[in-house]
This record gives C-alpha cells, structure tokens and sequence, in this order.
C-alpha cells in the first residue's frame, strides 16, 4: 500500500504540486442493531483506496479513487494536481506549511479483542436480549440497541519524507428506550444518546454492561411520560458529564476549531466568536475552567499516533483557568496564525480531504462530586443525557434538551421532570461553571457523528468530561 | 455492451450461484466539488469510485455487505462472507423478500455536459460569485456529481439509471452581516454562478449593520431556504412510514392537518427533479401526495413498513433504512401566486427570514424544532422592510406553523432549496405565516 502511496506523490510532484501526500487506506465496519427483540440489521463495509492532496499556491487539489492498481495511483497523484492548478483562477495567499518532524514510523490501537473476531451470534444476542427487557417493561414501545465497530489501516506517504502506517481500531454502541402520551414521545439511552464509543476492542462493549443498566433505562423512559414538564426560569443547572461532553463539543471544540476561525467553513459550519487577536487573553469561562485536546489519552476515541498530515499526537491547552490559549490546527492553518501544528487534521476515509478535526477535546477534572455539587444547591435543576442540540454559525447562542432532569431541593434530588432544556451564551455560560467534578467521575465520552465539511465529513471526536455545575442558568424553553 | 455496472451484479449473483436470494447495487460516482473562502478557492476535490452492495435471504435469515473492492477475489470474498453473516443470523419475521420485476421510468435527470465537467468550469462559476459582490467576502462551493447505478436480483429485477447534479451554494459577508445565494439543477450549464452571488450580495448589503430585537411571537415570511427545512423534517419524521407505524409521528391520514393553501408531494418524474427512478431495494420511485391542500394523504414507505402496513412499497428505501425508515428524496411544495415582495407587503409587522440553521427536533411526535436564523434576517413594518435585524433563536413546532389558518401566503416562484438534509431534495416556495415563536436573540 505504501508503494501506491508513493507513486500517486511522485505524480503529484511531476505535475506541479510544490507538496503532496497520499493516504492509502483500508476500512473495514460492522454495524449491528436490534428492535424490539429483533435483529434489525447486520452489516459489514469495506471501503479501500487512495487519496491524494497536493498543493499549488493557494489551494489544495485532492483526487481519490478506489482503483489500488499503481496506473491508478499515478492518475490520481496527476489530477489531485492539475484540480489544484484549476483553482488559479480564483487565487489568494500562498499557503505555506508549518515544520513537522518527519517520521517513519507505524502505531497501533492497543486492544485486548478483535470485534471482528467476536462472533455475530454473541453481538446478535447481547442486542436482541437487551432490547427484550427493554421491551418487558409495561410502557416501553420501542426498545433499540447498536453495536459498531471500525478497523481502519493507514498508510501515509508525503514528498518531505514521511511513511507512517497505523492501525485503528474503535468500538462502541448503546441502546435506548422510548414511551408515548397521547402527545409526545420520551425516550433514555445508555451510555448516553448516540451511543458511546472508544478506541480499543471489544472489551469497550463488555465495560458497558448493557444488560444491568437494561431495567433501569426501560423504567425512567415510562416514568417520563408522566413526570411534570421542567418548568421555565433562571436557576442552578448541574449537568450529568455526557451532556458536560456535548456542551463542550459545540461550544468549545468547534469554536477553537482554527480552519473556523480563519473562515474556511464560513458558508457551511460557520466561523467562530473567537478572534486570534484575543489569543491569550480572551476570558472564555470560571478559573475552573481548563480545557485541553488531547490525542494521547488512553481509550478515547480520537486517539492516536499521527494525524493525517503526518503529524504526531500530542496534547494541547485551549483554555488555561478561564483564558483562551489554543486552537484546534493543521499544518496550513497553523502557518498563518504563527502557532505550532497541533496534529488534528483528519479525513473521513480515503476519499475526502483531511481537515482541521476535534482530537479528543475535554476538562481536566476539578476536585468536587455530583454529590457534592447536589448537596450544596438550595433550588436548581440536574440534567442528563442529551437529547437535542442547536448553536449558532459563530458557536454563541446555543439550546440543548436533555432526556430527563431532576429537580433538586435543598440539596437533595427531588422528582423526575420532562422535556428539560437550557439556554446560554457560551463565555458567559462558561462563566457561571462554579463546580466541577473529579477524576473518578471523569469520562472519556466519544461521539462518532461529528459532521463538518463539503463534501460532509464525518468525524469521530472525543470528550473528557466530569459533571459540572452552573449557577444563573435559563432552563425550560419549549415552543 | 452491457452497462459494466450491470455486468458486475451479475458477476456478483454468479458467485452467489443460487446458494440464496439476493440483490446487487453497483454505484459508480464521479464528483467535484470546488470549495472557496475568503473570496478564493482553498479547498478542491475529486473522486471516483465504485461501490458494491449485496444483500442475500436464506429462509428469512438476511445480511448486506458493502465493498469498494471490485475485483475477482474480493468480489468472492464479499459474496462467501455475506453468507456466512446470513447463517448466523436470525430468521427475520418481517422480512419482505426482494423486489419483484417492475418498470422503472424514463427519467432524463443526466446530463453528459454535467457528467464531465472540469474543475475549470467549476472554478470559473466560482469567479463569477466571487466577482458579483466586489467588497464582501465569498465563500460556498461549486460542485458536479454524477452516479451510474444497477441494480439485479435473483427476482429478475434489473434496472440501470444515471443521473447528474450541479449546485452552486454560498454566501457574501460583511463585517456585520452575511447574505446566501443557492441554485441547484440537474445542468452545470443551469446554474449561473454571477446571478446567484448577486443574490448573496445583495442580502449581505442590506443587512449590514443589524440591531438586536425582542423575541416574541412574529408574523413572518419565510425564503425557500426555511421551507424546504420545514418540508424536509415533516417528511422525515412524520411521513416516514417507520416512525409512523411506531407511534412517534404527528400524521393523521385524512385529516386537515395543515393549512388548505399547503401541498406536498414526492416525484422523480417531474422533468425538474434529481437523482435516478429506483430506490435502494430496485423499486421504483413512485409519485406520491403526502399533503393535499391541507389533509395529510400518504406515508412513503420501503418494502419493510409496506409490508407491515399491508401495502405496495412507494420505492422510498434509502441506504439504513432499516434503521431511519424510508425517506423521501424528490420533494415539492406547491408554489402559490404572490411573488416574495407582495408577501412582505401583506405584512403589517413580522421578520422576514432567509434560512434557517442548525435546527434540531425536541420532539418528533409534537415537531417542535429549535434553530436559529441565518444569513438576512429583516424587520418587515406596514409592508416594508425596515432594518435588518440580529439572528435570532425560534423553538416552533412546524405542524403547528402551517396549522389550518396559519398560511398567509405562498411565494410563486418556487426552486431547489438548501436544507438540513442535504441539496436538491426539497423544490420549494416563499411563505407567509401567521406566527413564529423566536425563543431568545444572538445575545441571550
């Protein structure tokens, strides 16, 4: 695979490009789901072949194809550059790259299970009999669950001298159960909403127990339907440490995205709040607030060795007690704003241009409790599990639902309520962040549906998170 | 010469040699996509791949495989490992076997001149965007798609169709303000790159410099951007026969749901329409009138929900449909008679509203969405627009948007509308709506 790598850069090179790399790859996926004790889909994909990028003055060419024959690759390496040279017509600043170390070099996802070892029927039953005790609870009219699996190979080639090869392996799943009143539909998942996902085997799965937490999700998505509405105002808001990791995916992770800041996603993503000229003194949230993107971090998901320019993870500060200090880079757009690459361009598959992508973006952890936080709130409001989610195209304005909250008085928890939502400017929300839990409840929540780019991307981010509380908050929006 | 496509499913159904039912789709693809910002080209792809899908039924055991692999052995070892999956499996009761033999149109949705476009003409519909608004800012893309599908089953179903796509989509900025232009055809030579950035252009400017206004209930008009959300989200999760049969749709077939003045239907023979005439199961696409001058009339299905439902496939499945349900791709709006102006001038105090962003459903049954406007909203008094104004935050059911009574008006010049659900699905008009509930502002 490294020699059509190769020879698609040579192509490039012969052509015009001034840099080009190559991404040969293979991708193997396996997705399963289950429905009301049924088996309702059991598929596997296997997508290879070969990207090509090359740069001519301003603009990236990329060409890919699934053609793995060298003929193939040396077309590939020539139209990725002559796409380039297209561009010239509509020209701007040069781009130049950031210096990387060149490495030759191969990583591998540690991992104790093969997922694609593991037997069909073994997935199959965990689903199915998940979705059955789901499903014995009176109440429950749709009980789901799904399990998904990715082996990815890479083989990396760039004209300065990289060869990188890696091995991915990812894997995750969850379930959910939903009830219906005459009017609405209410539904609780495991481990959160769109599953939970992290680098490794199989073993990810059996850390869920899925069928011990089965009852339980089952009963609270019937309890929903009944609970009172939570009810609108200002008030203290705990949030369960998922949905800490949705808030900080929309209003941190994409905001310090620097492609956004530099307006390359402007008509579609968006841009950013954020200005570079306030890199290092912009107040972004409570001193509490420590935010850093780390690819290094064992199990999460958006973890490993290189990233798809060749650049090796590492770990980067993005906001230091409150104060903006990093973004989120690749190699060209490090170059403009003077910052080093932080190594977090990636693509989705072989046949789309890698791009400036979350790597695995979280808190670092404070020295508080869920209890702790719960015990010392006279009158708020704990949320959990996200259930819906909206942001402005500069990552300001936001609103989230979450799947049930609890209200809580004088520090104990007291009823279940429904259709929960709250509402913020993100510095100002981030602002009133007054406890943060520790390292014991700190997860590592991975979410495999981040999508960005044109043509779409998707992406697989991660998200350290511990529960996290908020004081002055506006809840209960509903139309 | 058989279509190389369909030479490959039926290689594919060889290596199967009767050991199980099955279907093959081939689907060639050769897209480019010319991507700008900052009033220049930064990022420009290509591609061009084959993909495989098999799905095999063994006594109601069923598995599907993918594979981008084409050649002799991989094509062996897609067949020999989607049997080995389909053993282990289940039998599945709903299982509603494969598609029977069945016409498919006509359609002429392909274009040669589209098929082959360069990443030179591309760009040259780029400059004229970027050219149309001198002193703003450009971004968006350019793009061409084409795809070449077969389809074959060990039913003696067959059917090949090809089909091509163009889009130009962006936007010119301010410092302030931000305004969008969008046109999508089956032509490359359709869409005009200059007219649609003055379009952008011409938002942008008006809407410079906005001030902020108090959320509340407003009358509005809504560009086709936001009814082609709205139209897309009813379709997904209301007639969506899948979400219906399982209770979390808000349809009521037969029943006055919307507003007499609204009409939605599905058809991929109108001459304006995209994409090819079969659905992911080899049915064909058939015309379909989800809403009649108000009365919800019929649910898309795929050959799982018809089947439980007791009826024909409506040729609606899309790939996961297991999991999402059948969708609806070639979507239309009835347009009415007033053009977008005498919409405003009917307005005695509203918002005119050019799209929507990042929407997002609290609820499927109730179809309350939260979302946000985007690039130009305006503030319309006694007819007029008088000042931009700030984006703002709606959380609005969309049934209860288009309610018996609350259609004001509908625009007569209906086109291909940007949505959430990606380009060319939603042909769509202006609107005018009694209320829309705007939740907060840009500040809070």
């Amino acid at each position: 695979m490294f020699d059509f790598a190769q020879r698609a850069v040579e192509a490039a090179l012969a052509a015009g490009a001034t840099y080009a790399d190559a991404r040969a790859m293979v991708t193997r996926e396996e997705s399963l789901e289950a429905r009301n004790g049924s088996l309702e889909s059991a598929e596997r994909s296997e997508r290879a072949g070969l990207g090509v990028r090359a740069l001519i003055g301003s603009s990236w060419g990329f060409f890919a194809t699934n053609d793995l024959t060298d003929a193939a690759a040396t077309r590939a390496g020539e139209t990725a550059a002559h796409t380039a040279q297209a561009s010239a017509t509509v020209a701007g600043p040069d781009l130049v790259l950031a210096d990387v170390p060149v490495r030759q070099d191969h990583y591998e996802t540690p991992h104790a299970e093969d997922p694609f070892a593991i037997a069909l029927s073994e997935k199959a039953d965990l689903l199915v009999g998940v979705t059955e005790t789901m499903q014995a609870v009176d109440g429950v009219a749709v009980a789901r669950a799904g399990l998904s699996f990715w082996d990815t190979e890479k083989f990396f080639v760039s004209s300065q001298g990289h060869r990188i090869s890696q091995h991915l392996v990812e894997a995750g799943g969850g379930m959910d159960a939903t009830s219906m009143s005459e009017t609405e539909s209410q539904r609780r998942s495991y481990p959160q909403s769109f599953g939970h996902f992290e680098t490794g085997g199989y073993e990810v799965v059996r850390r869920f127990d899925l069928p011990g937490n089965a009852g339980r999700v089952a009963e609270e998505a019937v309890a929903l339907v009944t609970a009172p509405e939570c009810p609108a105002g200002e008030t203290t808001l705990i949030l369960e440490s998922s949905q800490v990791a949705l808030q900080i995916h929309e209003s941190v992770g994409h905001a310090t995205e620097l492609d956004r800041i530099l307006g390359w996603e402007a008509a579609f993503a968006g841009t950013s709040f954020l200005d570079l000229a306030q890199l290092g003194t912009l107040t972004y949230g409570s001193p509490l607030m420590n935010i850093v993107a780390d690819a290094t971090l064992p199990r999460a998901l958006a973890t490993f060795g290189y990233d798809d320019e060749g650049t090796p993870a590492q770990r980067v500060d993005i906001v230091r007690e409150g104060i903006w200090v990093g973004v989120l880079s690749g190699r060209d757009s490090a170059h403009i704003a003077g910052l080093p690459p932080g190594g977090m361009v990636r693509g989705d598959g072989f046949n789309r241009l890698p791009m400036v992508r979350m790597t695995n973006v979280g808190l670092v952890p404070g020295d508080s409790s869920l209890d702790e936080m719960i015990a010392a709130t006279d009158d708020g409001v704990y949320m959990a599990t996200n259930r819906s989610w909206s942001i402005d195209d500069k990552r300001l304005n936001f609103q989230f639902g979450t799947e049930v909250a609890w209200e809580i008085k004088n520090g104990k928890l007291g009823r279940m309520l429904r259709n929960p939502t709250y509402t913020g400017i993100t510095p100002q929300f981030w602002g009133t962040l007054d406890m943060l839990g520790g390292p014991a409840e700190t997860i590592p929540w991975g979410l495999p549906n981040c999508g960005k780019g044109q043509p779409m991307q998707t992406g697989h981010t991660g998200h350290m998170a511990p529960p996290a509380r908020f004081v002055g908050v506006r809840v209960g929006v509903r139309g | 010469m058989n279509d190389p496509r369909t030479d490959l499913c039926e290689r594919v159904l060889g290596l199967v040699d009767g050991r199980a039912e099955a279907a093959v789709m081939v689907t060639s693809v050769r897209t480019g996509l010319t991507r700008f910002a900052n009033s220049f080209v930064h990022q420009h792809v290509g591609e061009e791949t084959v993909a495989v899908s098999l799905k095999v039924a063994n006594e109601g055991r069923v598995a599907a495989a993918e594979s981008t692999r084409v050649g002799d052995d991989a094509l062996l070892a897609l067949v020999e490992s989607t049997l080995e999956i389909c053993k282990l499996r289940p039998v599945d009761e709903d299982w509603p076997g494969f598609a029977p033999p069945d016409d498919v149109s006509d359609v002429a949705h392909h274009d040669p001149a589209t098929d082959d476009a360069s990443p030179s003409a591309r760009a040259a519909q780029v400059r004229a965007f970027v050219d149309a608004g001198p002193g703003l800012r450009a971004a968006g893309y350019v793009d061409s798609e084409s795809a070449a599908v077969a389809f074959a089953s060990t039913t003696g179903h067959t059917a090949t169709a090809r089909a091509t796509r163009a889009t130009v989509d962006g936007i010119h900025q301010s410092d302030t303000s931000a305004g969008k232009g969008h046109a999508t055809s089956v032509r490359l030579s359709d869409i005009d790159g200059a007219t649609t950035g003055a379009i952008a252009a011409d938002l942008a400017t008006r809407g410079a410099a906005p001030t902020d206004i108090e959320p509340g209930h407003y009358q509005v008009v809504l560009a086709p951007e936001c009814v082609a959300t709205i139209a897309v989200f009813l379709s997904a999760y209301g007639f969506n026969a899948k979400e219906y049969l399982e209770g979390q749709s808000f349809v009521d077939l037969d029943t006055q749901q919307f507003d007499p003045a609204f009409s939605m239907w599905d058809d991929v023979t109108d001459s304006r329409a995209l994409g090819i005439p079969f659905d992911t199961e080899g049915t064909p696409k058939r015309p379909l009138e989800m809403v009649r001058d108000g009365v919800s009339t019929a649910l898309v299905h795929d050959r799982r929900t018809a089947r439980k439902s007791g009826v024909d496939s409506t040729g609606h499945a899309i790939p996961g449909g297991e999991v999402w349900g059948p969708f609806p791709s070639n979507v239309f709006v009835a347009p009415g008679g007033q053009s977008v102006d005498e919409l405003v001038a009917d307005v005695d105090r509203g918002l005119l509203v050019t799209e929507f962003n990042y929407c997002r459903v609290l609820d499927p049954k109730t179809q309350v969405v939260t979302g946000l406007t985007r690039n130009g909203t305006f503030l319309v008094e006694k007819g007029a627009i008088v000042r931009p104004v700030t984006n703002l935050r709606f959380t609005q059911s969309f049934v209860e948007a288009l309610a018996p009574g609350s259609v004001l008006g509908v625009g007569s010049a209906a086109r291909f509308a940007d949505c959430e659900f990606g380009v060319g699905v939603v042909h769509a008009p202006a609107m005018r709506l009694a209320a829309w509930n705007f939740t907060g502002g840009a500040r809070g």
